[in-house]
């Protein structure tokens, strides 16, 4: 920031706006020494929306969280919460004054008090705060275990306090910190619906943060793809899958298959055949063909390839082929019906239209 | 309030807070470099300088060895064999460490000594003469049944921290028992070995009571006589001690940290080796060093007290000293509590290189002995104070104001080490969360760290308060005119060798020492 006019007076910037985002993000950036953790964030999350942060670790996923709930000051940028100005050039609203509840990933719930006192512990000097932590009790069905001790809790139930604990204040926005990672597979899916219909009811706007590809899907509005601390795609989970901005989304957003091809308008030649293109496109492309993307069949027509391995899951196998024709070998999902084994020769092909990205000069 | 602002305000406490600290040290170096070039040279080279430093140099690595020899077996026979009574044994065998030096001394001497208990019983046998006790002999020997157990303590917690599974990979490769135990157990006790023996090297360096007692004139005691004669060659000595003791604690740091890298503790309790008929010579072997680093002691001490009691001595005279001592180990206990807090906070919460060397120059009372610390505000007192006390209408420097600041500079460490674990303990997410619940940063920190860090706070106020009940040469030094503690009680009495007069004091320091041990031992075994 060079320029020395006064912000107040060359960007007059109102205080509170109606109908304003939830959360406005603009420009935001933080380091950590020479680490850059978060470099140019900017997004908005609507009233009411479930928007998940999703990315690698390291990405600056949960800086951004930190940033928003006012527990880091950025190096530069702007955050209005609901339309006020929370931080900015010569504005900084420490955390205590945000009305953000954070559930963070380890829960940090207060282990020297109950459950009804960790609840109660954001509604000081509030006059109706018993009724409010029975509501809390009551909404995330821990009713009859006000009086324990959180050691004495499930993992689940302890996720469930610490969600309690950051709504009761009734907040504008809550952020939730990897709030799955600490539970066990088989509880997570339970876990994760119920979280979901907990801030349904409350009618919260919220953040998630998350590494996991599927937990962000299934539970999000829409999903903000972080790589290296900035924002490269925000969209429904289904954009994100079906439209992926780049080879890196794609292969993030779930298995994919990149086949090198070289594209003439609508369509590519790869080693598949001509594989049409959802955008028209030209010269050197990597087509994007996710494994329910690719059939197989064991004579008729498509590439020849012989099977490498194969997974069976129950509903469905995984098959991976090598083509004969070319250095390739390509993730394939399909019916469990038909059993593929190792060695056996078969024929691919590609269904429907696939998503094309110019190849990258240096790619391998 | 902000964490930022917070942090600035413990900044502005703690920086006039460690001025004060390196205040005597700092003072006693100034002076010590004003000395003329030529006479510290001729002065520090001269032989009767050179015999203190070897003395202390012989002192420290007999009786690193010594405490080794006694130590290493028993903490092996504890931990890792059947012996009858682990438990017991454990307790008593570390015992030994709630007897202040100057206390084992004395009755050491009163029984070993050549008008001793002992040598009354062995007259009619027609023994004229024990050897002589006083010098290196009794030194030695005070100085290692009474230090022993740090060893003891420091191999225990290596041997059970040491994972079974190495014992048995070595076995299933073919190596006898004996193999195993010298190329896997020794050296992965080695750690844990070097780190008690440097605590007791450091120990038997700036002991000032036993080396005192048995007239033994090593640096403290040369520093100590030095004092009314030349305060500016008294500190000449006391920068070179320092500079021995500050090496002693980098070693020390450096094997601590050794020592956590190569052990941890497993769920597993190691295997046992059966004693056989070895059991009735390891049950000797433990008894001995009861006997005589513990049963002896009190049992002499007992003795003195009942003989006085029959003779007329009262334990009225005792009550006076009594709430003298507890009155000064409670103040400092609760000044080095409180002084405790910003540099711990700073230190975990807000870390950095400044706040860093803060909390490091608060260690500093670690590598100055009692004896160094009381020669610094001697000085002090006699070329600031006494000009401003003077001003004030005083004829005496001397005050329980200074004698605790005092203490505070010596034993603050030991309320920084477990007030600092305490708050290790705490996760900072539970005061980020307490913050975005709507409360300031004071505010979370005081309904939430403090009470979740108080046992380490409690712990270390404790520990304070139990060292400096029987802390001695700084007592001796700075006590103002009439302040009689019990254990200047008991120095005075042992001078004119009136061993009734001390016992009850002695007594008294021994049993609330002994509380310590709630502190030292771990509860499981």
């Amino acid at each position: 920031m060079t320029d020395p006019t006064p912000h107040s007076i060359s960007h007059p910037l109102p205080d509170v706006a109606p109908d304003s985002d939830a959360v406005a993000c603009c420009d935001l950036r933080k380091s950590f020494g020479s680490v850059r953790a978060v470099a140019s964030l900017s997004f908005a999350l609507r009233r009411g929306e479930l928007l998940a942060l999703l990315g690698p670790s390291g990405c600056g996923k949960t800086t951004a969280l930190r940033l928003i709930a006012g527990l880091e000051r950025p190096d530069d940028g702007v955050i209005r919460l609901g339309g006020r100005l929370v931080s900015g050039p010569s504005v900084f609203v420490p955390a205590n004054r945000r009305r953000v509840g954070l559930v963070f990933q380890d829960y940090a719930l207060f282990p020297h008090m109950t459950v009804e006192k960790n609840i109660a512990y954001g509604l000081a000097g509030r006059d109706d705060r018993r009724q409010r932590v029975a509501e809390m009790l009551t909404l995330v069905g821990l009713e009859g275990l006000g009086g324990r001790y959180p050691h004495a809790l499930s993992g689940g139930q302890q996720q469930r306090v610490a969600l309690a604990r950051a709504l009761a204040p009734q907040p504008d926005i809550v952020l939730l910190d990897e709030p799955f990672s600490n539970l066990d597979v088989a509880l997570r899916r339970q876990v994760r619906e119920e979280v979901q219909r907990i801030l349904r009811e409350a009618g919260v706007s919220a953040i998630l943060v998350t590494h996991d590809q599927e937990e962000a899907m299934s539970l999000a509005d829409r999903v903000g793809l972080m790589f290296d601390g900035t924002l490269h795609q925000l969209g429904t989970p289904r954009d994100l899958y079906e439209r992926p901005a780049s080879q890196r989304a794609a292969l993030f957003m779930g298995a994919a298959n990149l086949v090198p091809g070289q594209a003439h308008g609508a369509a590519a030649r790869t080693a598949l055949g001509e594989v049409r293109l959802i955008e028209p496109c030209q010269g050197a492309v990597e087509v994007v063909l996710r494994p329910e993307n690719l059939a197989l069949n064991g004579a008729e027509d498509g590439a020849a390839a012989v099977v490498v391995r194969q997974t069976y899951t129950g509903a469905r196998q995984d098959v991976w082929v090598t083509l004969r024709d070319a250095p390739l070998t390509l993730h394939i999902t399909c019916q469990a019906g038909v059993p593929w084994g190792v060695g056996q020769p078969v024929r691919v092909h590609a269904d429907g239209v696939a998503l094309a990205f110019p190849a990258a000069p240096d790619s391998d | 309030m902000t964490q930022r602002r917070f942090a600035l305000v413990l900044l502005a406490v703690s920086l006039p807070l460690t001025a004060l600290l390196l205040l005597p040290a700092g003072y006693l170096i100034l002076r010590a470099g004003a000395v003329e070039p030529e006479q510290a040279i001729a002065y520090l080279t001269r032989p009767g300088t050179l015999r203190v430093v070897g003395r202390s140099l012989l002192l420290v690595i007999t009786v690193a060895g010594a405490t080794c020899a006694v130590a290493i077996p028993a903490a092996w026979l504890t931990v890792r064999s059947d012996l009858r009574g682990r438990r017991a044994w454990t307790v008593l065998l570390t015992m030994p460490l709630v007897i202040p030096s100057y206390v084992g001394a004395l009755a050491l001497v009163s029984m070993f000594g050549q008008r001793g208990m002992l040598q009354g019983w062995l007259a009619p046998l027609g023994v004229e003469r024990l050897p002589s006790l006083y010098g290196f002999w009794g030194a030695w020997l005070a100085l290692t049944l009474f230090s022993y157990p740090y060893v003891f303590l420091s191999v225990r917690a290596g041997l059970r921290g040491l994972d079974p599974a190495l014992e048995e990979a070595s076995a299933t490769l073919g190596r006898s028992r004996l193999a195993t135990l010298w190329h896997v157990t020794l050296r992965q006790l080695f750690p844990s070995i070097t780190a008690g023996t440097l605590l007791v090297a450091l120990y038997t360096l700036s002991d000032f009571g036993a080396v005192a007692i048995m007239q033994y004139n090593v640096f403290t005691r040369a520093i100590y006589q030095r004092l009314s004669l030349d305060l500016g060659l008294a500190a000449l000595l006391s920068v070179v001690l320092i500079v021995l003791t500050a090496g002693l604690l980098v070693a020390v740091t450096l094997a601590e940290r050794r020592r956590t890298y190569y052990t941890r503790r497993t769920p597993r309790s190691p295997r046992r080796v059966r004693l056989g008929r070895w059991q009735a010579a390891a049950q000797a072997f433990c008894g001995l060093i009861v006997l005589l680093a513990l049963v002896a002691p009190v049992g002499v001490l007992a003795h003195w007290l009942i003989n006085g009691l029959q003779h007329g001595e009262t334990l009225r005279g005792v009550l006076a000293p009594l709430q003298r001592s507890l009155r000064a180990a409670g103040l400092a206990a609760a000044v080095s509590g409180l002084a405790a807090l910003p540099f711990v906070f700073l230190q975990v919460r807000v870390p950095g290189p400044l706040t860093n060397l803060l909390a490091r120059s608060a260690y500093l009372g670690y590598a100055l002995p009692g004896v160094v610390v009381g020669l610094a505000f001697v000085f002090l007192g006699a070329n600031v104070l006494h000009d401003l006390s003077i001003r004030f209408g005083r004829t005496d420097y001397r005050s329980l104001g200074l004698l605790i600041f005092a203490y505070t500079v010596r034993f603050l460490p030991q309320a920084l080490g477990p007030a600092r674990a305490g708050l290790l303990q705490v996760n900072p997410h539970l005061e980020e969360s307490a913050l975005t619940l709507g409360r300031s940063y004071p505010r979370a920190l005081l309904s939430v760290t403090l009470p979740l860090m108080r046992s380490g706070v409690v712990a270390g106020v404790a520990l304070v308060f139990l060292t400096t009940m029987k802390e001695l040469p700084i007592t001796l030094l700075l006590a103002p005119t009439g302040y009689d503690t019990l254990a200047t009680r008991i120095w005075s009495a042992s001078s004119e060798a009136f061993y009734a007069r001390a016992a009850a004091p002695a007594l008294i320091l021994v049993a609330i020492s002994a509380l310590s041990l709630v502190y030292i031992l771990e509860p499981d075994d």
